[in-house]
């Protein structure tokens, strides 16, 4: 049995400990705000929180992450309060919207770590791809997350 | 979510959420066989597209798919502006498949494709909205025993002027169900109060969450997942596989013989994914084992030298091209692209003797119940199609290829199964947007006039691939940005071949015109640079006789700054292009890097759609398409080696990046009128030609075939 902190609550799983903690969150917890995209920790469609520093949980086997509290889109925040949730409805950045719950999970930890983050900054952090191409107004709304948590 | 199997075989799946003002989203997944009866369990039925509950709220039914394009928004809005409906009381679902089909296509057409969703169905939507408000008034004018030309609706309400009674909407529609009315008239545009308004989208909140439901998301009781090995050449067959390899391995419980490939089922999709990677498969190859892109390349570059079947011939343009005081001629060619939706393709079905349900992400739902009624051998009245929100769609989910896959393991397997592709199996296994090359000439006479133009394509036919008819041998959408162009060059004549190969095709975003502006709108700028002239004036020159295109090119013109000066070492390049219903001309700007790298910094764009029913979501899909132009342009293709795909992933496929994409400005110049353009394509066909001549500006060499990425560039 693995054990496992997930949104603040512990699960206890029989899985094979290699298995990707992406298709745990998706397969074994029914937690599928966090998305498969490419497999290879490419795109960051699966990102999420391990301790508050965000990972690309495609790659990630879950026997690593044990001893970690993992946080999932699901559990960012109550009635999607974080800022950066409540930037990107104002922003209205998705369109399919599949990516978006990486691109969150990353521009959270990005806030954390910076709280007014340059251009620069935002290049440096958000790999994550969006077919879609909502990149502009990602941007928008990092600035304005960060703008909002200030005041 | 988990969908109980007490709840598949009860009512109803409500994901939704209340967000503030009351919006609600949901995915409203029917249940029993009860395709003539309305799917809502209370509140009344006034048409096909939309409930009132006593609540007052209104559920609003969507054919088309939400693929990120915001018809989840700008369709209800049409219908909710005639209905005086107010739109926080709105909810939006999907519309059946199988209702349409049993009640005579009540929803029309439900194919999402051809940047069409508002164009085709707005007289319709606005219909249904009016229908349902003038049987409220007749019901509410019965109510009060008054003159229904004495009563109107307004925010949600019925009232009598004279007196002053009101009525709501959730009041009356049980009364209004029962009335009928007819000839109807539909508002004229200036009592329009939705339409042209910026409306947030009703999506929104369920994405940033995590709560919205994609195929990949749906999850019924007893669901085994299955994950697929298929051919490494398009068109191979299964000759053997060793199936007890992996039987014992974790999770696994079969493993199922697709016509295209071998499926394995296993208890989770890590399970299965991982057993199918050690799957061992014999495959029948054919020929098509032996060819590669180069060769490829050689046969489409050799078959411009074919005469072609004549597209259209106008003047004696043999004689003014020999006459010609000076000529050019130039070849372009591009590759196989892939669509790389976000989301893999995956499809969830459940097989029963007299009955299927499939759940997934489609832009063409009637098109997968057909297949699935095939694949099964269920009859089509007994199977339901459960739309999902599409994670990406691009083309691609109009082909029914992956639920013909998931019904032909679902019927080998007792639970509901979800088939889900994995990244590499999305990138190559076909459907590609097709490889073409094209040939232009132009002739000029000593006052470098342009005297004749002609130009000859080769491409890969998607109607030919699917068994389509072809009207006079020609493929049309091959011909899109080739034929009818608006240039008005004098004698011309353009011609076409067809050159299928063994790779598959398919729609990809703007279609035919996603290639051949490119080349089209570069030659224009070798023409222009021929005839000295610049190219903005040169269009502007040729295209004189157009004002409403004058009229867009002129605006990018100025947005742009054209020619009006730009930083050291960046140059602008211009392309223009009227595509469904929408003209859009682009001017990017460009350097170049010293070590070859292509930054794009700024595209600025002018659209005429005619009317805009969301300025919102319609700035959004000229941005969208732009990074998805720029994407193929600088990175995008598919190369063949040994009959096989070469790349498998994003890091071999190449996408834009955040922080590669440009300043994007997007102008809107509106001439009203009847025409409702397109928004979800026409944004892209541009930007590669705009890109690629600004690229011209400061390396002095012209790029013929795509992606960039495949040149050295320097700065000249």
């Amino acid at each position: 049995m693995l054990k496992l902190v997930v949104n603040g609550k512990q699960h206890e799983l029989d899985v094979d400990p290699d298995t990707p903690l992406l298709w745990v969150l998706r397969d074994n917890l029914n937690l599928t705000g966090t998305k498969y995209g490419c497999g290879i920790a490419q795109c960051g469609a699966c990102t999420v929180h391990m301790n508050g520093q965000p990972v690309r949980s495609c790659m990630t086997p879950v026997s690593e992450v044990k001893d970690f509290d993992i946080t999932t889109i699901e559990g960012l925040s109550e009635n999607s309060s974080n800022p950066v949730q409540l930037a990107w409805i104002e922003e209205d950045v998705p369109q399919c919207g599949y990516c978006q719950s990486g691109q969150i999970m990353v521009a959270v930890a990005l806030l954390r770590r910076k709280a007014n983050p340059t251009d620069a900054d935002i290049n440096a952090a958000m790999t994550n791809i969006c077919r879609c191409g909502t990149y502009t107004r990602i941007r928008k709304a990092i600035h304005n997350a960060a703008a909002n948590q200030q005041s | 979510m988990v969908l109980t199997r007490r709840d598949f075989l009860g009512n109803s799946l409500m994901t939704g959420l209340t967000v503030a003002g009351g919006m609600m989203i949901s995915f409203h997944v029917p249940a029993k066989a009860r395709p003539f009866k309305p799917y809502a369990s209370k509140g009344a039925e006034l048409n096909a597209w939309l409930i009132i509950e006593s609540d007052n709220t209104i559920t609003i039914r969507v054919a088309q798919a939400e693929m990120g394009q915001g018809v989840f928004t700008s369709l209800p809005m049409i219908i909710a502006d005639e209905l005086e409906a107010d739109w926080r009381t709105v909810r939006v679902e999907y519309a059946d498949a199988n209702r349409s089909l049993a009640e005579g296509r009540v929803y029309k057409r439900m194919l999402t494709g051809s940047s069409a969703a508002v164009r085709s169905s707005m007289p319709y939507l606005q219909q249904a909205g009016a229908q349902a408000r003038e049987k409220m008034i007749k019901a509410a004018a019965e109510k009060w025993q008054v003159e229904p030309g004495e009563c109107y609706a307004d925010y949600g309400s019925i009232y009598h002027k004279p007196s002053r009674q009101k009525v709501t909407y959730g009041e009356i529609a049980g009364a209004a169900a029962l009335v009928s009315v007819a000839n109807v008239k539909i508002k004229t545009s200036e009592s329009f109060s939705l339409i042209g308004v910026d409306t947030p989208r009703v999506d929104t909140p369920a994405k940033v969450n995590g709560s919205a439901v994609f195929g990949m998301d749906i999850r019924i009781e007893g669901m085994v997942y299955a994950a697929v090995v298929h051919c490494p050449v398009l068109g191979g067959t299964v000759r053997s596989f060793r199936y007890n390899a992996i039987r014992n391995m974790p999770g696994v419980l079969q493993a199922v013989r697709m016509k295209s490939g071998i499926a394995v089922v296993a208890k989770s999709f890590w399970q299965a994914k991982t057993a199918a990677e050690k799957l061992v498969v014999q495959w029948d190859i054919g020929p098509e084992g032996k060819t590669y892109s180069e060769t490829f390349r050689r046969e489409y570059s050799a078959a411009l030298n074919e005469a072609g079947t004549i597209v259209e011939e106008e003047g004696e343009v043999v004689a003014e091209m020999e006459a010609a005081d000076k000529r050019i001629e130039s070849d372009y060619l591009v590759p196989y692209l892939a669509h790389a939706c976000m989301e893999p393709l995956n499809c969830t079905v459940s097989v029963k003797p007299d009955r299927v349900d499939v759940w997934a992400g489609l832009q063409d739902p009637e098109s997968a119940l057909k297949a699935a009624a095939e694949e099964s051998g269920v009859a089509a009245e007994n199977v339901y199609v459960h739309n999902c929100f599409l994670g990406g769609g691009f083309g691609r989910r109009a082909n029914d290829d992956f639920v013909r896959e998931a019904v032909q393991i679902a019927r080998e397997v007792d639970s509901p199964v979800q088939m889900i592709w994995s990244r590499e199996d999305d990138i190559r296994q076909g459907q590609y947007r097709p490889m073409a090359s094209m040939r232009f000439k132009a002739g000029f006479d000593l006052n470098r006039n342009v005297v004749a133009y002609t130009n000859h394509s080769v491409a890969h036919s998607i109607l030919k691939d699917i068994g389509a008819p072809l009207e006079n041998g020609i493929d049309k959408a091959s011909l899109e940005g080739l034929a009818n162009i608006p240039y008005a060059l004098g004698p011309k004549k353009i011609t076409h071949t067809i050159r299928n190969t063994h790779m598959s095709s398919w729609w990809w975003r703007s279609v035919g015109n996603s290639q051949n502006v490119f080349a089209r709108e570069c030659f224009v700028d070798e023409m222009a640079a021929k005839a000295n002239m610049d190219p903005y004036a040169f269009r502007k020159k040729y295209l004189s006789h157009r004002p409403d295109l004058i009229a867009v090119l002129q605006e990018v013109a100025d947005k742009s700054q054209w020619g009006r000066g730009v930083p050291g070492g960046h140059a602008q390049g211009i392309a223009i292009h009227q595509s469904f219903g929408t003209t859009v001309a682009q001017v990017a700007e460009v350097s170049v890097t010293d070590d070859g790298k292509v930054k794009v910094h700024r595209v600025v764009s002018v659209v005429d759609c005619g009317n805009l029913v969301n300025p919102l979501t319609a700035e959004m899909q000229i941005e969208s398409a732009i990074i998805f132009g720029l994407s193929a342009a600088l990175f995008g293709k598919i190369t063949i080696e040994k009959g096989r795909v070469l790349e498998d992933n994003f890091d071999t496929y190449r996408v834009l990046s955040l922080s590669e994409t440009p300043v994007i400005e997007t102008h809107w110049l509106l001439s009203g009128g009847e025409n409702w353009g397109g928004l979800g394509e026409p944004g892209l066909p541009c930007v590669a030609p705009a890109v690629i001549n600004a690229i011209y500006g400061i390396t002095r060499r012209r790029i013929r075939s795509l992606p960039v990425s495949d040149y050295f560039l320097q700065p000249a």
